[in-house]
């Protein structure tokens, strides 16, 4: 650049801290992966060897598995800085219209298999709607909606589980994803592969598809988009369709990971989907995030849970953390924010 | 449709883009009142009026963002309707908004590409729907460079780590690159300290050089007066005069603008050979 220009056109902010905040802009996962690199050096300290073992790493990853799939849905809607309370409610009604259409109404497993995420996508659009054409804002028409769902869920149970034996005699495909199988000293389940493709597949449609920069670009700033020819309320109503169809594997999973189908599987599951993608560094304010983020961040309650539990704390105490790292994460977002306009 | 001899100028040339009596009201408020706009090939045209004088909505239904309740636009000769900016933007018409309709948060390739991404060729592009990025970088370092923008360094920094004149001309550089033949610039400098203002105006003359009509919507009378070939000033929904910037004083210009001086009579014709 030559020295006599002066021009603010033509010249970069500099400057070392502008650089680090350009670079932390950039790269959403950078903190979220900082924490996970000092919570696992900082517990592999405190706990020691138990802690690293790949058993028990393995098992966290499949502890986080239903919550992770369910905060890869959040993560999409998020991004469009909308919200979805109903994720919880959405994962147990699909895993319970499996299991009852299976176990109840003899329907061949596998139909029933893609019957229940097809409820789940069904339960999305049902979203998408009162948001996209009512313009009602997500957050109250997901709150109500998370009512509808449960009571429906709880009607079409009837309260009742249907128990591991019964699904294994008559609709084995529905805990296929709980197959557990051994990778040297770890021990992974099917479910937990399916998330991580899952998040392969939602990270090639978010970063290599036109439709994906479309869902950054809704999020981040809709009237830009809208002017820049984007069809702003298609690409939301999509989003909450396969956010939707995502909770519908998700109760899949569910079904792998308790061996039964319960009414009361997805109490807390609505809040810790949105914890770990607000850890794992996705703006609330949509556009920014990301799904290798959430994923950390799914990885990071899990990980401080069980170190915790490990160094002999008491559950409240997980809980204490959880919420402090919450906050950090949010705070840290609303500083970058207000700091690189 | 031919070109229809009311858009014809005393030289015989036709406008690149014309609006004939354009009336829209919202309610009560008539924010158009029969206005006419032309503007022809190879000028900058300013556009000046006061806060509510309805520059507004003219030009919003010139880039297709509003629907007028009545009256014709002209693209060329031919009698266009705009029901989308898109629609505009497919026809050759460009703007860039004042808010500049850019997502800060992505990078300047994404918003040059925005809404308009090339697909991979093949299967790749078919069914997968994959993205030609190394096209669409390719493209993006093109056209800043085209307009001496290159010392961009990095076209994959996010648009928020610009500052306020980059932002600009990014904008402008989007709405050079889909081979538009006319610009339409919503206050570009509204925003701008005076260095970076010097630099967009440069980048509007660069632009002109290309053959490409701009109309420059403005209230800076100084460099509206610097930059423009011919100025159309608005008053009470319509245009009320046009005048040149060599004909006639800033101040005389800002009073036929608030209704304090009567326009001149009789009104001037466009022609886009008039070097200021």
């Amino acid at each position: 650049m030559p020295a006599d220009d002066t021009a603010p056109l033509f010249s970069e902010r500099k400057g070392f801290g502008r650089r680090v905040i350009n670079v932390l802009n950039g790269n959403p996962t950078i903190i979220p992966m900082l924490v996970l690199i000092v919570g696992v050096i900082a517990f592999s300290l405190i706990v020691g060897e138990r802690f690293l073992h790949p058993f028990n790493l393995s098992l966290v990853l499949q502890q986080v598995t239903v919550i992770g799939v369910l905060a890869l849905a959040q993560t999409l809607i998020i991004l469009t800085a909308g919200i979805d309370l109903s994720v919880g409610a959405i994962m147990v009604l699909s895993s319970i219209a499996m299991g009852h259409l299976s176990i109840q109404f003899g329907v061949p497993p596998a139909l029933s298999l893609l019957i229940g995420i097809v409820t789940g996508g069904i339960c999305g659009a049902l979203n998408g709607i009162f948001i996209t054409l009512l313009r009602l804002p997500p957050f109250i028409v997901t709150l109500g909606t998370w009512s509808i769902f449960n009571s429906v869920l709880q009607f079409w149970s009837g309260g009742q589980t249907i128990r591991q034996q019964e699904i294994a005699a008559d609709a084995a495909v529905l805990q296929w994803t709980g197959t557990a199988f051994r990778a040297g000293a770890a021990q992974l389940t099917l479910g937990s592969l399916l998330m991580l493709g899952l998040a392969l597949l939602l990270w090639y449609i978010l970063n290599r598809t036109a439709y994906g920069r479309h869902i950054y670009a809704v999020g981040n700033d809709p009237t830009a988009a809208r002017l820049s020819g984007i069809n702003t309320r298609k690409v939301l109503f999509s989003v909450y369709v396969l956010a939707g169809l995502i909770c519908g594997i998700a109760g899949w999973i569910l079904i792998g990971r308790i061996g039964a189908v319960s009414p009361l599987g997805g109490a807390t599951a609505n809040l810790d989907s949105i914890t770990a993608v607000v850890i794992g560094g996705t703006s609330l304010f949509g556009g920014r995030g990301s799904i290798a983020g959430t994923l950390m961040g799914a990885l990071i309650v899990g990980l401080f849970r069980n170190g915790l539990a490990l160094a002999g704390l008491d559950v409240l105490w997980q809980e204490f953390a959880i919420g402090i790292l919450i906050i950090i994460a949010v705070g840290f977002d609303q500083w970058l924010r207000r700091i690189s306009v | 449709m031919t070109t229809p001899d009311l858009l014809r100028n005393a030289g015989g040339e036709t406008p690149i883009l014309a609006a004939r009596n354009l009336r829209k009201s919202f309610g009560r408020v008539v924010a158009m009142d029969g206005a006419d706009f032309d503007l022809y090939p190879g000028e900058i045209l300013a556009v000046i009026g006061d806060n509510g004088a309805g520059k507004s909505s003219m030009i919003s239904a010139l880039a297709g963002a509003m629907r007028p309740d009545s009256g014709d636009i002209w693209l060329d000769g031919k009698i266009v309707r705009f029901s989308s900016p898109m629609d505009a933007r497919d026809a050759g018409v460009e703007t860039v908004f004042q808010t500049l309709a850019m997502a800060p948060a992505l990078t300047i390739v994404d918003n040059l590409f925005l809404g308009r991404e090339y697909r991979k060729s093949g299967i790749q592009g078919a069914i997968f729907r994959t993205l030609d990025r190394r096209r669409m970088r390719a493209e993006a370092r093109h056209h800043l460079s085209q307009l001496g923008l290159m010392t961009i360094q990095n076209i994959d920094q996010i648009v928020e780590t610009l500052s306020g004149g980059q932002r600009q001309g990014v904008a402008v550089a989007r709405a050079c690159a889909f081979g538009s033949r006319v610009i339409i610039l919503d206050e570009p400098t509204a925003a701008l300290g005076v260095k970076e203002t010097r630099k967009v105006l440069d980048l509007i003359r660069d632009v002109r050089q290309r053959g490409i009509a701009i109309v420059l919507i403005s209230h800076n009378m100084p460099n509206v007066f610097e930059i423009a070939d011919r100025v159309h000033i608005h008053r009470l929904g319509r245009r009320i005069a046009q005048i040149r910037p060599s004909e006639l004083s800033m101040s005389d210009a800002v009073a036929i603008m608030t209704g304090a001086m009567e326009p001149p009579e009789p009104q001037l014709e466009g022609s886009p050979n008039v070097q200021t």
